[in-house]
């Protein structure tokens, strides 16, 4: 028993430095060397600082932008909602987000109505993208054709075809939107 | 047709690791590769092991209890310690001793149940140094206990079945780390996560969003935590999360990482036994099985959710999305889920609990099959292996015979230990869930009112004590009495049934080889297949049915309510 608790010390520590320090820091030092920007979480810069990660939602408000999933956009604390399919607080939420949506003018999809697995779902169907055009292109006074084109451009997926679904990073979308916008205000 | 190509890919994909790394994983096990040498044997001389010498059963148990003990302890104290140990950029403080406890059992029993959310409690070092150490560790262990297994079936009147130390040592080197190496370059390729810099402050100027953005040494991380059917994640949303899971490129090879080495194993085990098609009579029923659960979850999730249809929203075509995320869709998130719940892996790329009454019942009833389809590394093969055992015995009763396995007699103690085995997991789940549901205590931890309350508290003893470690994450585990509780049945899931299974491996390896006769039940055949998923389905489906008509069948039947 004795031979059995000091061999179960030694190889702890040898597991601890080889696979607990080694294995973890040669994979950082293979990501600062060859995919720093993945590795450090695919910051997108600001200029002064970051104004967020293309793989991290963000609650965007009002028509003038794009919405994506209805999540609480807290990188801090992710994860569903958790409810089930029987929920009254799902059919609550769910109704109260077709609703919103409708007070902009826009049919509710699924994905506008329903929390993400992460709770950051950056991402949202091509088609949840294409019914919300109208309306954005109402409030920011931009043609429907030029906003179809900008979601057409966005369209990511499925990975080789048929790995995942086809979607549209809210993110950068609304990021391109802004590019636009103050292309377009220039020019008039 | 999106679908059919993945399931496609991920068939063939499996069948050449089936072929390759089922092949070389009996090599190691063999002692025929040697080709990392020069980091074995400096291992085996620390350690003070002969790796030529062999244990009997009862040693190699006892320094298998006696290693995961340590384990046990010593991630315990890491994480008590957390506050001032280096490596915690993010400055989180001790975790509390209840939900130290129960992360700790969690982790060394290959289970990875989190009742904590990783991005708010654990420092880097507690993940990579402490986690995901065990996420190797408990992974090598499972594989060198169904060797052992193999071991007794093949060996001839020996007395031992195999060196703790010496198998344990060889598991994670030539089969876990090198592939783990690999896979965790192509997900950091694909945008997950690897930094040992700390949290990061943003701030949006186009829509006035301020975020936190917790980060570190994830890819590493992710790569093993699916080959080794663990599961752990480093943030609350687990595979959810893009930091881990990015792309459907990175969703489908999660679920390629995550069978191979259990549906390779039965390669492995079909050569050591010297007959491949003894292994390809399990694996198919593993195959059968695995393909009914994952046809019957994939067309709930198509239909949609209620809630969303009664809020007057189509989804037609987008199926089920409440807890989905966008990137993988309904069907891809289900097959991912699938997997996890089938392999004791517990990882999840959607939120279980959010899914359909029957979908969710697949997920929940895939698991109380006993995690053999094809189950967790090592685990699937070693439990399946009892239900074979269970099934001669069964062939032997109907004809009247002595019944063999292997040209190993199966006699009285055989099936005594085996029996043991099989019904470990079904014991504990149901004596905890109605501990839990008659205590307050246990009252409080579900989110959702009605049946589906029921079916989290279910889910929770169910996913614990088959090692598996995904939940129905409405529950809130994180009291002193889901941590206790949880505990004991992740330790009686890992350890009650791997006592047996060692002590079955050491009995049947003291026997003679009866030669085949005219008489003796074949066991390569479809006919044996069709014996084995009868007796997987019998056992689960007698003892859990009662509990499972309680939770989601009710939740299914009950048409035009919400709770």
């Amino acid at each position: 028993m004795i031979i059995h608790l000091r061999r179960a010390v030694v190889v702890s520590v040898i597991f601890f430095v080889l696979l607990g320090l080694a294995y973890p820091f040669l994979i950082t030092g293979v990501g600062a060397a060859f995919f720093s920007h993945q590795a450090n979480g695919d910051l997108v810069s600001s200029g002064t600082g970051y104004s967020g990660s293309s793989l991290v939602g963000q609650h965007w408000v009002g028509p003038k932008w794009f919405q994506g999933r209805p999540d609480g956009d807290n990188p801090m604390a992710t994860g569903s909602q958790n409810f089930g399919p029987k929920s009254k607080l799902l059919l609550h939420f769910a109704r109260a987000e077709a609703r919103l949506l409708a007070k902009e003018g826009i049919k509710a999809t699924n994905e506008l109505v329903t929390g993400s697995g992460s709770g950051i779902d950056p991402d949202i169907s091509p088609h949840s993208a294409y019914v919300q055009v109208a309306a954005v292109a109402r409030a920011d006074h931009l043609a429907p054709a030029a906003l179809r084109h900008l979601v057409a451009t966005h369209i990511t997926g499925p990975y080789w075809g048929f790995l995942g679904s086809s979607y549209v990073n809210v993110f950068s979308l609304n990021r391109s939107l802004a590019r636009l916008e103050s292309s377009s205000g220039r020019a008039s | 047709m999106d679908f059919f190509l993945t399931l496609l890919l991920l068939v063939a994909g499996l069948a050449l690791a089936w072929r390759y790394l089922g092949s070389y994983m009996a090599a190691v096990y063999d002692g025929r590769v040697s080709f990392l040498g020069f980091l074995e044997r400096p291992t085996y001389r620390l350690l003070g092991v002969d790796p030529e010498r062999e244990q009997s059963w009862q040693r190699y148990a006892g320094a298998l209890i006696v290693y995961s003990g340590v384990a046990i302890l010593l991630l315990y104290g890491m994480l008590r310690l957390q506050g001032i140990l280096p490596g915690n950029p993010a400055h989180h403080g001790a975790v509390a001793p209840a939900l130290s406890w129960n992360t700790a059992v969690s982790f060394v029993t290959n289970t990875n149940w989190q009742n904590y959310s990783g991005e708010s409690t654990m420092s880097y070092l507690s993940q990579m140094g402490g986690l995901a150490v065990q996420n190797f560790v408990s992974a090598s262990v499972g594989i060198a206990v169904a060797i052992c297994l193999i071991r007794g079936l093949v060996r001839r009147e020996s007395s031992t079945i195999g060196n703790f130390w010496v198998d344990l040592v060889r598991g994670v080197y030539y089969i876990l780390l090198p592939i783990a190496l690999v896979f965790a370059v192509v997900f950091l390729a694909e945008g997950a996560i690897q930094t040992m810099a700390g949290p990061v402050s943003v701030h949006d100027a186009l829509n006035g969003v301020h975020q936190v953005i917790p980060r570190g040494p994830f890819a590493s991380q992710e790569a093993i935590k699916q080959l080794g059917t663990n599961g752990g994640g480093s943030y609350n949303a687990n595979g959810a999360t893009p930091f881990e899971n990015p792309t459907g490129l990175t969703n489908f090879l999660s679920v390629f990482l995550i069978l191979i080495i259990p549906v390779s194993l039965t390669y492995t085990f079909g050569k050591m036994v010297g007959n491949r098609r003894q292994g390809m009579a399990l694996l198919a029923a593993m195959t059968i099985l695995f393909g009914v659960w994952l046809g019957v979850a994939t067309y709930a999730e198509s239909q949609g959710n209620s809630a969303v249809a009664a809020a007057g929203v189509s989804q037609r075509a987008s199926g089920n999305m409440e807890g989905k995320e966008a990137r993988f869709g309904y069907s891809q998130s289900t097959l991912y889920n699938i997997v996890s719940t089938q392999t004791s892996t517990g990882s999840v790329d959607s939120a279980n609990d959010s899914y359909t009454p029957i979908g969710g019942m697949m997920l929940l009833t895939g698991m109380m099959l006993g995690e053999v389809t094809p189950g967790g590394v090592g685990s699937g093969l070693y439990t399946i292996l009892v239900f074979a055992i269970i099934a001669v015995f069964l062939g032997g009763l109907m004809v009247g015979r002595t019944p063999e396995y292997l040209g190993k007699k199966i006699q009285a103690r055989e099936v005594k230990l085996a029996a043991l085995a099989a019904l470990v997991m079904p014991i504990t789940v149901l004596v905890l869930t109605a501990i839990a549901t008659a205590l307050p205590a246990g009252r409080a931890g579900p989110l959702n009112a009605g049946p589906h309350g029921f079916s989290e508290i279910l889910y929770a003893f169910t996913s614990q004590a088959n090692n598996n470690g995904s939940a129905f994450a409405g529950l809130n585990g994180n009291t002193a009495f889901y941590n206790i509780l949880g505990a004991i049945a992740m330790l009686a899931g890992r350890f009650v049934i791997i006592i047996p299974v060692l002590a079955l491996a050491g009995v049947l390896a003291a026997k003679q080889v009866v030669p085949a006769s005219a008489g003796t039940f074949r066991t390569d055949t479809p006919l044996f297949t069709g014996l084995v998923i009868g007796v997987i389905i019998i056992i689960g489906a007698l003892t859990f049915f009662p509990a499972v008509s309680l939770g989601p069948i009710v939740e299914q039947l009950i048409h035009g309510r919400f709770f």
